[in-house]
């Protein structure tokens, strides 16, 4: 039932919904490929951004991230390799 | 209270900016011309459905549109209260020709005041936490909700460094913040936005207020609000208020900025417990501001008066008036008689409206009123003044009293 992969498209969308555009043309209005070593605060999405964001994608795909993520991941890449291991893990249940 | 000298050595605080969000104009323009001619914002609420409440009606800011004014990144973590005090600080810095990036950050600061935060925002997750669980609380409800939010706010949007704070007085806070911002001033920041955007026009905000037993249960908007009215019968919430630059006067006149006029005086007392019986502290605080202005009440030539709407607090504050500048001694005006009471937006936006009435040597018009005590309230038609200072008056609900004096030197 679960999605086999979250991609940097679904993170954009996320980061959208969960917090509004990014910052300028390097920001989520980039394309994706662009983005995915780029740092958060440099798309402009602080760490509460990336609280919230989190949240949206624990409820969507009901998995849990750990805390440590929003510090952890301080880009997309890493950002979607904890998302994707999770889900990894629940596929694998 | 320690008085505070006015020897040439207190560098003056004048206000060069002013942004205002109100009931009945948004914008300072609108809101002037709206309230020199007696234009009223209160209506029936619809923010929320307040059909099933005794109170009914507010003065709410309905023609604002916040995704016209700020980027889609702000409004997820942001009240409704919060947006208008954005904006607001927007035009004030605007109407300053002030681009604070052309500045020192740390000589730049934010001074708000607030009553209760954003209780629209900290509804709606409080709703979440119940009926769906933690998970579904905005991460933004760690600070969306807090009395400081809109002084973070704006200090985070114009990147402004230096000394910033949040006063939580209810109403009298509007007056207490600018005090403060004059006190920053003195200590050598070169400007502070300073004043109060406030409002919880929702459920939670509402079952709130009606504690404090001040809430007008009338139905009509032009009998709802009437201070200094024998009817007077509580008054109408309403939200919105503004935000002024606030700036030492060397600094603004090294950088040719136009000036509505000086923040002269100040004065706050507190009440005494109830069970004391001591005179209420409104009079004091008034004398304390001229006093700190180096004035004397002869020198005043408007009162923005409090105008609680309730009868024991009208009398308080007209018998104040009246012992400091005798029976119809000077010309009164309650302008929130068209906005609704702004809590701590409210007293601000009066000092906004007395520097434009300075200005343009009109006093604005006290509407729908029939005074009952004895002073010179000026009632429905707006009046010519030669006047140079004005008085604002401002209670907050648990005791607070703090005046203001803003003086304008005619060009």
């Amino acid at each position: 039932m679960s999605r086999q992969r979250f991609t940097i498209d679904d993170l954009i969308a996320k980061l959208r919904t969960a917090a509004g555009d990014g910052d300028g043309d390097g920001g989520a209005a980039g394309t994706s490929a662009q983005i995915l070593d780029v740092r958060f605060d440099e798309l402009g999405y602080d760490s509460i951004a990336l609280l919230e964001t989190a949240a949206h994608i624990e409820r969507e795909f009901r998995i849990s991230l750990p805390d440590s993520t929003v510090a952890e991941a301080t880009t997309p890449r890493a950002f979607l390799a904890v998302v994707n291991e999770r889900l990894a893990v629940l596929v694998a249940d | 209270m320690t008085s505070v000298s006015t020897t040439p050595a207190v560098k003056p605080a004048v206000v060069t900016g002013i942004g205002v969000a109100a009931p009945n104009g948004l914008g300072r323009k609108l809101y002037w011309e709206a309230t020199r001619e007696g234009k009223s914002g209160i209506r029936k609420v619809v923010r929320f459905d307040a059909s099933g409440y005794p109170a009914k009606l507010a003065g709410e800011v309905i023609d604002f549109v916040a995704e016209d004014h700020l980027s889609s990144r702000l409004l997820p973590q942001t009240d409704h209260m919060t947006r208008l005090a954005l904006v607001a600080a927007d035009w004030a810095l605007d109407d300053a020709a002030l681009l604070p990036s052309d500045w020192r950050s740390f000589d730049l600061g934010v001074i708000t005041a607030a009553s209760c935060g954003g209780f629209e925002f900290g509804q709606r997750e409080l709703a979440n936490l119940w009926s769906k669980g933690p998970q579904h609380v905005s991460a933004y409800q760690s600070f969306a909700w807090f009395y400081a939010v809109n002084t973070g706010q704006v200090s985070i949007r114009h990147g402004l460094r230096g000394p910033s704070g949040v006063l939580v007085a209810e109403q009298a806070g509007g007056l207490d913040a600018l005090a403060q911002a004059r006190r920053q001033i003195r200590k050598g920041a070169s400007a502070i936005i300073s004043g109060g955007i406030d409002g919880s026009i929702c459920p939670w905000g509402w079952a709130a207020q009606l504690t404090s037993k001040r809430l007008s249960i009338s139905t009509d908007p032009r009998a709802a609000f009437l201070p200094f009215d024998r009817r007077a019968r509580g008054h109408v919430p309403g939200e919105g208020g503004a935000l002024l630059v606030v700036e030492d006067a060397t600094f603004a006149s090294q950088r040719g900025a136009r000036v509505y006029g000086e923040i002269a005086g100040y004065g706050a007392t507190f009440d005494a417990a109830p069970w004391l019986h001591q005179e209420p502290g409104l009079r004091r605080a008034a004398e304390i501001a001229i006093a700190d202005a180096g004035l004397t009440p002869r020198d005043i030539g408007i009162v923005f008066a409090d105008a609680a709407g309730v009868l024991e607090l009208d009398r308080v504050e007209a018998e104040a008036i009246t012992s400091l500048f005798g029976p119809y001694g000077v010309p009164v005006t309650a302008p929130k008689t068209n906005t609704g009471r702004l809590y701590s937006g409210g007293a601000s936006l009066d000092v906004a409206t007395a520097l434009l009435a300075l200005r343009d040597g009109l006093i604005p018009p006290t509407t729908n009123v029939t005074p009952g005590y004895v002073i010179d309230l000026v009632c429905d038609e707006p009046r010519r003044t030669d006047a140079t200072a004005a008085l604002v008056l401002a209670r907050g609900y648990g005791g607070f009293n703090s005046a203001l004096v803003v003086t304008c030197t005619h060009s």
